[in-house]
């Protein structure tokens, strides 16, 4: 279980303070898909930055299974880095790596059993359905190609929680489907948690159980999907869903 | 022309070896150096993994500072120092002192340059994984850039080669001694010729070798 407890972030910039995050809280329970929704500007990278341990908020906590991990330093941060896999919307893969040595990565960080490192690669890649690419470079994937080598080598090392940073935001309407479905798929066959950062409506309609809006760096609406989809309260909901002229 | 290399083919050869010499050796000992110069160049800028701007700003001011020492000058300053190292100023290994202290920040700053290159997304993501900072310079960056560092690397030696001519004038052998001496002080351009021609020679194969490994070892155009 994740819980965002009170974080605000702020930055201090030239011209003066930037508040990001303004005192935002919700609980993501074990086995969720969890939708963060928002428009560009709304804070949802600062959150994101902030929930993957890039950044350290300002005030607030994240609680990962009751333990913060916002203000982790040295060996701790490292350790709970491993907790945490991230997908990003860019891919971020090592261009000079090959599909396998990119999932191999995270799990050389820590073990030196070269052998269970082949073994876990190769279930891995089996998952995501990218088995025989092993051997070719990121170069010469497609795009959703390269987003399922990127979710691979995220959950490498057993993470308890998937974060996703607009994973589906460069790909194509059918791509983007097949890798909402593998995200399914994945959330029901390792029962990790999934906490999705997006614009798109169809993202979060289609996985996501449940649901918060950001807006303007505050939560301004926070449930289950369906009951956002159906009866939303905010206006930004609304205006998100166009039910708002 | 049979002639022309019964006399001086010898010489040509023992100018071309001994160039080659101070070439690589200041290269080699310029990498040694600049390579970690350059890591640290990048890793403390602002924003950089170990950020740490003061002192970077102090860095790249001192990397500066014997850049911008120009190369003759440089071998002079630094004759007291080469004496002590190597019990000599003069000849090809006394030029291998002042050849790599030139090339040391050169290097430096060529390797930031390729290290620029990476994208930052890249190294978030490994900070990600729970990648120390050492994980992630030997693992990321300095793999990353191998196409762009051996770029780098080709500029480099073709540097140091031309300081070697430099070197030469004053004294350390190769072919810049000898076109110094046959082509300045004797008035022999045909010597000077040959020398120019195996100048151009070498540097075309330094080139192509080095552009060649850079393809080669390029896994992102396939």
């Amino acid at each position: 279980m994740i819980e965002i407890k009170n974080l605000s972030k702020i930055f201090n910039t030239k011209s003066g303070q930037v508040v990001a995050l303004k005192n935002v809280s919700a609980t993501i329970e074990n086995g969720d898909i969890f939708g963060i929704m928002g428009m560009s500007g709304a804070g949802k990278s600062t959150l994101l930055r902030c929930l993957c341990l890039l950044e350290q908020p300002t005030e607030g906590q994240i609680l990962l299974d009751g333990k913060d991990v916002a203000h982790l330093k040295g060996k701790e941060l490292l350790a709970a880095h491993r907790q945490m896999g991230v997908v990003f919307q860019g891919y971020n893969l090592l261009m000079q790596k090959t599909v396998a040595e990119n999932v191999a990565f995270p799990l050389k960080l820590t073990a030196y059993d070269k052998v269970a490192v082949q073994k876990r690669v190769a279930e891995l890649l089996e998952l995501v359905g990218l088995a025989d690419k092993a051997e070719s470079y990121p170069s010469q994937l497609s795009g959703g190609q390269k987003q399922r080598v990127a979710l691979a080598r995220a959950l490498a090392s057993n993470p308890q929680v998937l974060l996703c940073d607009e994973p589906t935001s460069a790909l194509d309407p059918l791509t983007t489907k097949s890798v909402l479905e593998l995200l399914k798929d994945i959330n029901k066959k390792l029962g990790v948690t999934i906490i999705i950062i997006t614009h798109e409506l169809s993202v979060v309609k289609s996985i996501c159980n449940r649901m918060v809006v950001i807006d303007n760096s505050q939560f301004v609406e926070q449930g289950s999907t369906q009951a956002i989809f159906e009866n939303p309260q905010s206006s930004m909901a609304r205006l998100l869903l166009g039910k708002e002229d | 022309m049979a002639d022309f290399f019964a006399q001086y083919g010898d010489l040509l050869l023992e100018g071309t070896l001994e160039t080659l010499y101070m070439t690589f050796i200041p290269t080699v000992i310029a990498y040694c150096i600049g390579l970690p110069m350059g890591v640290l160049l990048t890793t403390t800028k602002q924003g950089g993994i170990m950020q740490a701007p003061r002192f970077n700003a102090v860095f790249g001011w001192f990397v500066n500072l014997f850049r911008s020492i120009p190369f003759m000058i440089l071998i002079f300053f630094v004759l007291p120092f080469t004496r002590l190292l190597v019990g000599t100023s003069i000849g090809a290994t006394a030029a291998n002192v002042p050849l790599a202290i030139a090339a040391a920040p050169f290097v430096a700053r060529m390797v930031e340059q390729s290290l620029e290159e990476i994208d930052g997304g890249v190294i978030e993501a490994a900070r990600c994984m729970g990648a120390t900072n050492w994980q992630i310079i030997t693992r990321v960056l300095l793999v990353e850039s191998i196409p762009s560092l051996l770029r780098g690397l080709s500029i480099t030696i073709i540097t140091v080669f031309g300081y070697t001519a430099v070197t030469g004038a004053v004294g350390a052998g190769g072919l810049g001694n000898i076109a110094f001496r046959f082509g300045y002080q004797r008035y022999q351009t045909d010597v000077m010729y040959a020398t120019v021609i195996l100048v151009v020679i070498l540097v075309c194969i330094i080139q192509s070798v080095c552009n060649l490994l850079a393809k080669k070892f390029d896994k992102r155009n396939r």
